[in-house]
């Protein structure tokens, strides 16, 4: 792999317009991820999701260059219907197409930031791996005061000519004081096993708020990483919501910083898994000053020989009295094949507080389902009712009325 | 003044702090094969025994001291503590009580144990390490008639060889963790119980362990085997004295529960903590497992860790046999500058099997606290089931509370819960009970053992009152 990584990054670095500077500190991210490589199941954040494994026995040799010097083709079948929306289209990690057409010009700014490479706090070897290949990286700056109209949806679409490849990607956004976003990432595939590795750094002034959804809903073999960053300031909300369940793995990876005071967090997150699929959502929980919420709710429902993880971390400093976390993780394992994980952690340095966190996982409840058999329901609908209200709690979290409907469509979640 | 502020007045300090001036016979300083030699030789043991030493010691020299874990300790340098020491009048094996040197009565006196007849009036069948060896065992007659046995380990290796050569070793291999395999080369003594088919052991069994001499690891093993539908209470208490040195103590405990068989194991753990500014204090780094070997059995441990500097131990349960059940209670209390990083493992393997953790973290201080557990629910173990509440209460805004359980469920007809809070004392409790007379002190102390009470129940009579007691004492000065 070491030669490979060590070819293509030099084929990477061709075709772009790089100072001596940005090459030296692309390098030193390539060596770094040489020295550490894919993270396994050593180490502690990665126990429960052996990546070097999965994509060892999924995807086999992997190579990490890919020719952006040609456009692609914006396929405009993948664009969400009855819905209007501002759109970034990536495909095969290009961005192809920036569109906000239903916003005011002058309110959105686009930034190129290709030169500039943002340390993530908690960083691992994948970080590295991003920053090294990754080609464009653009910066979404929300102005003062503005509230986007319409919802912002980032399709993410890799198309069947490429595989075995490693697509990096990279966004910024920074939403100031008094702004608001919506933004649903939509993921479509027609290609197969190729390793698609996300990295998002949101940063929210003094009351903005910030509405993330991450869609992974259609079929597909490839493995995909994705790392939020968020760090808010005074008054700020984020909500994000993950619904987990298309891809063959997917780790989704919520880190956020509570920085001001009265800044909340929420997270909520479905997964809905079938074959072998192996699905995970860590979140770190950051309060960092007084007066900060959190609140994250899990649910998952397993099949076949599918596997869920979800390890959650609520942090509270020592100068963040008054916290509020919460997390509740739930799952029901419909197979004897299936199986759930948790880690639900807690590291507390201060006294006032009020934290706790639930797990449960089980089966269907049996009474549940003779009840409503006793209705005269049969044994297939009684189960997909127990299972769709079980699920409709998360989805009912969301915040936005239009995008609940879009996503409860899309689950085909009835009320 | 009332009684109470007098009793923790006069407890205020650590009282079992002194140390006892007595002639030692000690292994030569540091880890070799020359010393493991030398302890099996001191206690005359069979080649086999030896052996096992060694093989642990072959395994341990390939091993690397873990890291893993919340509360850092400066590097052991396990070449600078001697592996074995006994007071030199227990070199001839004394062969009644009366023949025992009246400076360990004394000791065992001043702690609180009574060894000598004439004070065995509260039932309780006690075994007395004291550094290395196991100085005495009471009420071995009456237990004997039973067919109960209940002796130091190094008798058993002499008398018992079968039933120790058959346990020994397997819940806890030679080839385990750290700590574990260091002890499996270089124990010195601890308890050995065998309860034999269809026995319900009439008194509680007790062993009480005692660090006398400095520099000294103490490194003991309790083996514990329940035949067949028998029962036994077992209760394990320590004390060291106050040194400004760190002191290992690394003991390995092993349960064996065949069918329908039930041991509970409590534990007082109160090792000298240090001082206040943290120097000092006994590292505490157990291994203690059971096996729910047998169909129907039980194993249930309960502890109350109020003591050590580390406090680093996680109380197993394997439950191997179907509908076999295993329960943790745990209260474990840190302050000033004393850290503490236990939990349990419920290893679900048999089908029907039951567990319950019962949790409750109370810091205070400067200290750091963190329950860590694991509840594993393996695919064939159909119908099993876990409750987990671990509960942490933070008393001042300087130290720590941490819940890291992982939770595995491969079995989809089992079911796992699992709850934990971290609060404080409410001003509104406070302020109830101060209204109705109590001084602040009386009314922490009686908000803690409300929160505490669930595990205070688990504890036999006598350890139940010794423990509450502890409790309102290691919080003594955290208020305010």
């Amino acid at each position: 792999m070491k030669e490979q990584l060590k070819k293509d990054f030099d084929n990477n670095i061709k075709n772009l317009n790089l100072s001596q500077k940005d090459i030296e500190i692309k390098k030193f991210c390539l060596d770094n991820f040489i020295e550490k490589g894919f993270p396994n199941r050593k180490e502690e954040d990665w126990k429960f999701s052996d990546l070097n494994q999965l994509i060892k026995n999924n995807i086999g040799e992997l190579s990490f260059y890919n020719d952006h010097t040609s456009t692609n083709k914006v396929d405009t079948s993948v664009f969400v219907d009855g819905l209007e929306h501002n759109k970034i289209v990536f495909i095969n990690g290009r961005i192809e197409k920036i569109d906000f057409e239903y916003e005011k010009k002058d309110q959105i700014e686009i930034i190129d930031q290709s030169e500039t490479i943002n340390e993530f706090k908690n960083s691992n070897s994948l970080s590295d791996l991003n920053n090294a290949f990754t080609n464009k990286c653009f910066k979404i700056l929300v102005k003062k005061g503005y509230q986007l109209i319409k919802p912002l949806i980032i399709y993410h679409s890799i198309n069947s000519k490429i595989w075995s490849k490693n697509i990096n990607l990279r966004l910024n956004f920074e939403l100031d004081k008094d702004s608001s976003l919506r933004l649903i990432d939509l993921f479509s595939d027609t290609s197969e096993k190729n390793f698609l590795n996300i990295f998002y750094n949101f940063e929210l002034k003094e009351n903005a708020v910030l509405k993330n959804y991450k869609v992974d809903k259609f079929e597909n073999k490839n493995i995909k990483y994705s790392f939020n960053n968020i760090d808010q300031d005074k008054n700020s909300v984020s909500e994000t919501f993950i619904l987990s369940s298309g891809s063959k793995f997917f780790k989704n990876e919520i880190n956020c910083n509570l920085n001001g005071e009265y800044s909340s967090a929420f997270v909520n997150g479905i997964f809905s898994l079938n074959n072998d699929k192996h699905h995970e959502i860590r979140t770190i929980i950051n309060h960092l000053t007084k007066n900060t919420k959190s609140y994250q709710l899990i649910k998952s429902v397993l099949e076949e020989s599918s596997k869920a993880v979800y390890q959650g971390k609520i942090f509270v400093n020592s100068d963040a009295q008054k916290t509020d976390g919460y997390q509740l993780s739930k799952a029901i394992l419909l197979n004897k094949e299936s199986e759930f994980n948790a880690k639900p952690e807690l590291e507390i340095y201060a006294d006032d507080v009020k934290c706790s966190h639930g797990s449960a996982s089980g089966s269907l409840n049996e009474d549940s389902i003779f009840y409503l058999m006793s209705r005269g329901l049969n044994y297939q609908q009684s189960r997909e009712l127990l299972i769709n209200g079980f699920l409709l709690d998360v989805v009912e979290k969301i915040t936005d009325s239009q995008i609940k409907n879009l996503i409860k469509n899309m689950i085909g979640i009835k009320e | 003044m009332n009684n109470r502020q007098k009793e923790i007045d006069n407890l205020k300090d650590y009282k079992y702090g002194f140390s006892t001036d007595i002639e030692n016979i000690q292994a030569p300083k540091g880890l070799n094969e020359d010393v493991i030699k030398f302890i099996s030789n001191i206690k005359n043991e069979p080649a086999w025994m030896l052996e096992f030493r060694l093989k642990a010691f072959d395994r341990f020299k390939v091993l690397k001291e873990p890291d893993w874990q919340k509360p850092k300790f400066p590097k052991i340098d396990y070449q600078d503590l001697y592996y074995y020491s006994a007071p030199k009048s227990m070199k001839d094996k004394p062969k009644s009580l009366d023949e025992l040197d009246p400076k360990l009565l004394e000791t065992y006196k001043k702690l609180g144990i009574p060894l000598q007849e004439q004070a065995r009036l509260n039932g309780i069948a006690v075994d007395a390490v004291f550094d290395s060896v196991s100085v005495a065992t009471t009420f071995k007659d009456e237990l004997t008639k039973q067919g109960i046995i209940f002796c130091p380990i190094s008798e058993a290796i002499q008398n018992h060889p079968q039933l120790v050569k058959k346990y020994l070793g397997s819940v806890i291999p030679t080839s385990d963790h750290f700590f574990a395999t260091l002890n499996s080369a270089v124990f010195t003594d601890g308890s050995f119980v065998y309860i034999p088919e269809g026995i319900r052991c009439p008194m509680e069994l007790s062993t009480y362990f005692r660090i006398n001499a400095s520099n000294t690891g103490q490194f003991e093993r309790t083996l514990i085997i329940a035949d067949k539908g028998s029962y036994v209470s077992y209760l394990e208490g320590c004390t060291a004295p106050m040194r400004d040195e760190n002191q290992l103590h690394a003991a390995n405990v092993e349960l064996v529960a065949l069918d329908d068989a039930e041991i509970k194991y409590s534990t007082v753990q109160n090792w000298y903590p240090g001082d206040k500014d943290g120097k000092g204090g006994i590292y505490n780094f157990v291994t203690k497992r059971g096996l729910c070997k047998g169909k129907n059995s039980k194993i249930s441990w309960t502890q109350v860790e109020t003591g050590s500097a580390i406090t680093w131990k996680y109380p197993s349960c394997i439950l191997k046999g179907d509908n076999s059940v295993g329960e943790f209670y745990s209260i474990a209390i840190t302050n000033n500058h004393q850290k503490a990083d236990t939990g349990t493992k419920m290893i679900h393997l048999g089908k029907n099997t039951k567990s319950k953790i019962i949790s409750k973290g109370i810091s205070a201080g400067s200290s750091d606290m963190t329950y860590r557990g694991l509840v594993d629910i393996s695919s064939k173990a159909k119908n099993s089931n876990n409750y987990t509440q671990c509960d942490s209460l933070l008393m001042g805004n300087k130290c720590g509370a941490h819940t890291v359980p992982y939770i595995k469920n491969k079995n989809s007809e089992s079911n796992i819960a699992h709850e934990a809070t971290t609060s404080k004392i409410s001003e509104e409790q406070l302020h109830y009970c101060q209204q109705r007379g109590l001084n602040p002190e009386e009314a922490v102390g009686l908000i803690v053992n409300g929160f505490c009470k669930e595990v205070l129940q688990q504890l036999p009579m006598e350890f139940a009152v010794e423990a509450q007691k502890l409790v309102g004492i290691s919080l003594e000065g955290s208020v305010g």
